[in-house]
């Protein structure tokens, strides 16, 4: 308590003493990093041409249908042979909780791989700043060099040259996007047109806008300020964790390499800054884990070919857990890991959960509606009739014939229907049944029966519903 | 800008200052700016666009010309025209014809809830089936006084129809009352003496019920031998059915039996067809219907399928 009160009393301006390490950048200045080759950099190509996918999958067709496709005004999802209705919705939300949970279990044992790696933010703005070094200079000095020449026919040509090629990369990122949800090949026949729908103008529009102002100018203050996953990203991580870490025992005191010559008083770094030139957010890894880094290893391969020319060895900068570099420790075995244990165990449940979906997916969809408006009427001969909904639904691609049936209930008869239906693929036909128990046959005033529909088109597929038949009391 | 003022000390001051805390002029980043001015640019766009300054009469139009009403009606306009096709088959069609149409006998019947709900369910009911004990008749069984078929239930839409039946308070003695009670309490379970009958027969009920005692379809009298009461099964309900009778002139408890007409011109024209006469002739009125022919037709299907309609 006393501590404190005295802290109260120091001079107000001490406060601002930590203030330069507490600079974030809000955008002020443009992040150039310099391009390096190495280990990391080489991974992080092979990561983003997972989304290599993302361009090709919609052209990929199977049986002359979309192999992929999301068909929204039909309310349905294409995949190869499969077609999945909004009735088994639950299957996606497996797969979502799947991939999530798989993000956790990832960032729990090396951190934001998804970010450093695969992330569209960051796969965009590398590709983006490629072409952008390689138009205007790899360098911040070689950047800020053209920036300040003369305003020449070439410079201006280079500018415009940059800018056709972002929004191309960003037009193709539009089209490909909206390909998922329509026929691919007709939407590029339909933009070329200019007889789209609405929705897919408005669709390319957004993506082409987004991905030109998100991957050519927000870049990095995306990851600092409207991403929610690298605020989050805490609460996974643990002592186990490998990152991309400075490990400052070694490397500190930092200093100045002088005549080439080793100095034994100070540690490893030395303050070359190639590692802070490198960061394609523009942090400091020297600092310490920080909310900027996305983990993807640009600056270990910096520091390791530095290290690698002052003839020390590599990994001052080294994927490593807080044990690894505070305690000497090794990281836990995964198998002791509670975190990796409880995920690994909610991804299992999610994929058995989609596999038993995928293996019991139905054609058909039976329903039995018993109408409560009355519950039941008598006839003129004395007769109780119930009236009942049938709802069937063909998740087949083929035209589907049903014909209906009830069992269970001693002297019951079912009319109103009296041919077999016709069901359209993807269609819901719903039917008046009426089902008539002759006076005096009925026992309770509640009784079970089962409604039955046998597909005629598709002999040995047969839907059955439960109901109930209800009477006077 | 703000964002790379290292030192937050160094920055100009309004020059006040509270107990060694000065109030800085930090400006706000320029992005936060422009968007600031964007936004109130887009205000003057919508301002133009859009209907917005209240006036002494009325307000501001907005170059687009755009108001909610409008867009309700719009938005009509584009159901009607899905239901249109619909809606042209229907009134083309009979009766008859829907009901063996699948596709048409859906859409009447979805198209139709509302309809009943609006102008039938007050008294027959939710699904066809009025309160016990409101007196209103039963849509969904398949008793029907003045008949089941589609084209009688539209005759009864389009007319209406008004029940009757006399009282008998001051005819009979009450003994014959009792009797009559019991006879038509025994016939609906099929077991009716022959001297009930006979009772029946001379107190002038068959001139209305029938000598099989199953109604007049043309009269809209009851039938007494089934299971359905136009009114109640109970000993007494049936005793003041007969004492007061329905729609009676001049007695305060007779039963009160209505259904309005939803369409006279209709029911002109049908019974002119009926006769094979012009029904041009006939109609004077020119004052909008309540329903029109389409609607009752559609209304009509929808009774007929709520679970005893006549083929």
């Amino acid at each position: 308590m006393s501590e404190q009160l005295k802290s109260a009393e120091l001079n107000i301006n001490d406060i601002y003493d930590e203030v330069s390490d507490w600079h974030v950048n809000a955008g002020g200045t443009k992040v150039v990093a310099k391009r390096m080759s190495g280990r990391f950099r080489r991974l992080k190509w092979f990561g983003m041409s997972v989304w290599l996918i993302f361009f090709i999958g919609p052209y990929l067709r199977w049986n002359g249908q979309q192999a992929i496709l999301f068909d929204i005004p039909n309310r349905q999802f294409n995949f190869l042979d499969i077609t999945i209705f909004p009735q088994d919705i639950w299957m996606l939300s497996l797969t979502l909780l799947f991939f999530a949970i798989l993000l956790a279990a990832v960032t729990s044992i090396a951190g934001r791989v998804f970010c450093g790696y695969f992330c569209f933010q960051t796969v965009w703005t590398d590709v983006f700043t490629f072409i952008e070094t390689r138009i205007e200079g790899d360098t911040p000095q070689k950047a800020m060099k053209f920036k300040n020449s003369p305003n020449t026919i070439s410079k201006v040509s280079r500018i415009v040259l940059k800018h056709a090629l972002w929004l191309s990369i960003a037009l193709l990122t539009g089209v490909t996007f909206a390909a998922w949800f329509t026929d691919a090949y007709q939407l590029w026949y339909d933009y070329f047109h200019l007889q789209a729908s609405l929705a897919a103008w408005i669709v390319l529009a957004m993506f082409t806008i987004g991905t030109y102002i998100f991957a050519g100018f927000m870049r990095e203050q995306v990851c600092f300020w409207l991403c929610p996953y690298a605020r989050l990203q805490g609460v996974m991580y643990d002592q186990d964790t490998v990152l991309p870490a400075y490990d400052a025992e070694r490397g500190e005191p930092r200093g100045k390499l002088k005549k080439g010559a080793m100095d034994s008083s100070k540690g490893s770094c030395i303050d070359c800054k190639v590692c802070v030139a490198v960061c394609p957010t523009g942090i400091d890894i020297r600092k310490g884990q920080q909310e900027g880094c996305i983990t993807c290893g640009m600056c270990i391969d910096a520091c390791d070919s530095i290290m690698d020319k002052t003839n020390q060895p590599r990994g001052l900068i080294r994927y490593a857990s807080y044990k690894d570099l505070h305690h000497n420790a090794q990281p836990a075995p995964l198998y002791k890991r509670p975190r990796v244990i409880i995920y690994s165990f909610i991804l299992m449940m999610a994929m058995s959960g989609v596999g038993y979906g995928f293996a019991t997916l139905s054609s058909t969809e039976f329903q039995v509606i018993h109408n409560r408006q009355p519950v039941f009427v008598q006839l003129s001969d004395g007769s109780i009739q119930n009236r009942y909904t049938l709802k069937m639904l063909n998740k087949t691609n083929k035209t589907m014939e049903v014909q209906y049936g009830i069992s269970g209930l001693e002297g019951a008869t079912l009319h109103g229907i009296d041919h077999s239906v016709i069901i359209e693929p993807g269609k819901v036909i719903p039917l008046q049944a009426l089902v008539r128990v002759p006076d005096g046959e009925l026992n309770t005033e509640l009784e079970h029966l089962t409604f039955i529909a046998n597909v005629v088109s598709n002999p040995g597929v047969s839907v059955q519903y439960e109901s109930v038949f209800m009477g006077p009391k | 800008m703000a964002d790379n003022n290292k030192n937050p000390n160094e920055c100009p001051d309004t020059g006040h200052e509270w107990d060694g805390i000065r109030e800085l002029t930090n400006p706000p980043p320029r992005w936060w700016t422009i968007a600031l001015y964007l936004s109130g640019l887009l205000v003057l766009v919508y301002f133009i666009l859009y209907p917005s300054l209240p006036l002494v009469n009325g307000n501001t139009e907005g170059i687009l010309g755009w108001t909610q009403i409008n867009e309700y009606k719009d938005d009509m306009a584009k159901i009607q025209e899905k239901r249109a096709p619909f809606e042209d088959r229907i009134a083309a069609m009979s009766a008859e014809e829907i009901l063996e149409d699948d596709e048409l006998l859906r859409y009447a019947v979805g198209s139709s809830k509302v309809l009943y709900g609006d102008n039938c369910a007050a008294c027959h009911g939710v699904g066809g089936y009025p309160q016990p004990g409101s007196g209103y008749p039963i849509l969904a069984d398949d008793d029907w006084l003045y008949g089941g078929t589609v084209n009688k239930i539209i005759e009864t839409l389009a007319k209406g129809r008004q029940g009757m039946m006399p009282a008998h308070a001051e005819l009979l003695t009450e003994e014959e009352v009792d009797g009559l009670v019991e006879f038509v309490l025994s016939n609906s379970a099929g077991e009716a003496t022959e001297a009930q009958w006979k009772l029946y027969n001379e107190k002038g009920c068959v001139a209305c019920h029938g000598a099989d005692a199953k109604g007049i379809q043309q009269l809209g009298s009851a039938n007494l031998s089934d299971k359905v009461w136009r009114f109640s099964g109970e000993p007494d309900e049936i005793r003041h059915t007969i004492l007061h009778g329905v729609n009676a002139a001049n007695d305060p408890k007779t039963r009160i039996a209505v259904m309005p007409a939803w369409n006279e011109k209709l029911a002109v024209r049908l019974e002119a067809e009926e006769y094979g006469d012009d029904p041009e002739e006939y109609y004077e009125g020119d004052e909008t219907q309540r329903l029109s022919e389409t609607e009752i037709k559609k209304l009509a299907v929808y009774v007929h399928q709520l679970g005893g309609g006549v083929e």
